[in-house]
């Protein structure tokens, strides 16, 4: 296809979409990109066969993204296999593994959703753990840039006055011992260690939610391992079985081993 | 990182991206003007009230081809001094901006005021500290330029050339709540204003004609873009409206529109925005599908609509989604 046009650069996108635009032959990109996988493949899964989605995983996301700093990202699992775990990997982000959900009993693995941060024009991968070790792999490509390191918001202590406050939302209607979806929100800056204040020269520190445990009366719906690339205020939709009423409790932890937890009534959605 | 990769990929395609468009400004040589601003081209204002003098940006993202040359820019003239807003959205832009200034009179340029953050209003004022001025600015300008101003000119040395977007210039003077400046017979009343537009909006009155210099607070015909906070914005124009002028100058738009109202427009894509986005989350419509079908009936009635209306609805999406 040879060289892109580039999009419209933005003034006020700048600080979020980041107008960079790589212009290098699709051909060399794909082979960059393919090498890039490889080496992925061989850190983080090493002595691992990693197969096609077969059918397993797609991962849906913009292809062209609004805001580098805040890209919507879909998982979808096909019910026909049993998956225990998910793996979401950012190729060219600084931390490439985003995102590892450990599904428990209560979980309804087939819909995720999360937002993320991406710095570069990427492949983002989608890998299933089946509850045979087996792992399948499901690629989409994003053109975003810069979202690791444009300014966050405008105040830094502003995004902190808030943090660890959560919602969580009942998204459908409730049916005991029927799956549903709930989305959680968590006010939290997860600045990532690479926004820079101009001024001071200073980086702002990392400070970003490392784990996040969901429960339901008890039961695990998921665990969740993550990293920087989780955008300013995670959010996060997945699906879960509640045989009856009860409360889904959530606890997260951040990298400076804060503590923020909260119990939700089902159904019903006391405010965060 | 490997974003440095793309920079030198970026400035390879700045040429391509022009597109040949170098009109509104009616550049025309200066005659008069002194010997040290003789190469400097002056630009066309109009005088929309008694000593305010406007140039009217093109309704265009900044291009090599435009040279950052996209909002409404100018300057109003006292007994004794010049007030400067906004100084521009390059060096160039702003060079201009004084050669026109010097070409119209010979008072001292006092005041720069800077508006908000962004880069096609605020560029240019390199262009004046030979003037030594007070740079006036929002409270919270300086934050702001700490964690953008940096990110902005290097992106904007991306399209412009190297070198040519202007120094970061940071306020001398702060506006908290409101503040008064006088050019001699002729006193500015500015209010920096709480979040909205940007963190960092200014708004300047002049009495004496009635008109109300908006920045960035009043899109018209140009689609507004949300930086700061849209409910914010939203009252921030309601008491604007009850400020006693009959003129505003818009950020972007036309140099004089009647106040308030041409605030109708603006206040119409804010609200469709707000009330169909809060429709999209109580339906569970996620943020990505939102933003594709969020205020699609305000797209006829906006330049560059498709460039910036999805953005909107995202920050306007993450701001209600907590309500």
């Amino acid at each position: 296809m040879g060289l892109k046009k580039p999009m419209a650069v933005t003034l006020v996108g700048w600080a979020l979409l980041g107008g960079l635009q790589p212009a290098l032959a699709d051909e060399e990109d794909n082979q960059d990109r393919a090498a890039r996988w490889k080496q992925l493949q061989e850190s983080l899964f090493p002595h691992r066969q990693v197969l096609d989605a077969g059918g397993i995983i797609t991962v849906d996301a913009p292809p062209r993204a609004l805001d580098a700093a805040l890209v919507p990202v879909e998982l979808h699992i096909a019910a026909n296999k049993p998956v225990k775990s998910v793996y979401l990997v950012i190729d060219d982000n600084p931390a490439p593994m985003a995102a590892h959900f450990v599904f428990g009993p209560k979980a309804d693995p087939r819909d995720l959703k999360l937002r993320v941060r991406v710095n570069a024009y990427t492949n983002i991968h989608a890998i299933a753990e089946t509850q045979d070790g087996q792992l399948h792999a499901a690629t989409q490509f994003v053109k975003a840039a810069g979202g690791c390191s444009a300014p966050a918001g405008p105040d830094d202590n502003a995004a902190l006055a808030d943090i660890g406050r959560m919602k969580l939302r009942l998204l459908g209607d409730f049916n005991a011992g029927k799956p549903m979806q709930a989305q959680l929100m968590i006010r939290h800056p997860n600045f990532n260690g690479m926004q820079m204040n101009q001024i001071t020269r200073y980086f702002t520190p990392a400070r970003f939610i490392r784990t996040i445990d969901a429960t339901y009366d008890g039961g695990q719906v998921f665990h969740l391992d993550a990293d920087i690339s989780l955008s300013t205020d995670p959010v996060i939709t997945f699906g879960f079985v509640p045989h009856a009423k009860g409360q889904m409790k959530v606890v997260a932890q951040d990298s400076s081993n804060a503590t923020f937890d909260h119990s939700f009534d089902v159904p019903g959605t006391p405010a965060g | 990182m490997s974003a440095n990769r793309y920079l030198s990929r970026r400035n390879v395609l700045s040429g391509l991206c022009a597109c040949g468009f170098a009109g509104l400004t009616r550049a025309a040589a200066s005659a008069a003007a002194a010997p040290a601003a003789a190469a400097v081209q002056t630009f066309a204002t109009d005088e929309v009230a008694a000593g305010i003098h406007i140039r009217r940006g093109v309704d265009e993202d900044a291009t090599a081809a435009n040279e950052g040359a996209i909002a409404n820019i100018g300057f109003i003239v006292g007994r004794d001094a010049v007030a400067v807003m906004d100084p521009g959205g390059s060096l160039v832009d702003g060079q201009r901006l004084r050669a026109t200034i010097r070409k119209a009179t010979s008072l001292p340029i006092r005041y720069v005021v800077m508006s908000h953050v962004h880069p096609d209003h605020i560029f240019g004022a390199g262009a004046f500290t030979e003037d030594k001025p007070q740079f006036v600015g929002h409270a919270r300008l300086p934050n702001a330029l700490a964690q953008r101003g940096e990110y902005y000119r290097m992106h904007l040395d991306q399209i412009l050339g190297t070198g040519r977007s202007g120094p970061v210039i940071n306020p001398t003077q702060l506006v908290k709540d409101q503040s008064r400046i006088d050019l001699g017979g002729r006193i500015l009343e500015i209010t920096a204003h709480g979040n909205a537009h940007t963190d960092c909006d200014l708004s300047v009155l002049d009495p004496q004609t009635g008109t109300l210099l908006l920045s960035d607070l009043l899109f018209v015909q140009r689609v507004p873009s949300l930086d700061g906070s849209l409910k914010g914005w939203l009252t921030e124009l309601a008491r604007l409206k009850n400020v006693n002028a009959r003129r505003a100058v818009p950020g972007h738009g036309p140099t004089g529109v009647d106040w308030p109202a041409a605030s109708r427009d603006l206040e119409r894509y804010l609200g469709t925005l707000q009330r169909e986005t809060q429709q999209a989350i109580a339906k569970g419509v996620d943020i990505g599908q939102a933003a594709k079908t969020v205020a699609l009936s305000e797209r006829d009635k906006w330049t560059l609509f498709d460039d910036y209306n999805g953005h909107n609805v995202t920050r306007a999406y993450k701001e209600l989604e907590w309500d």
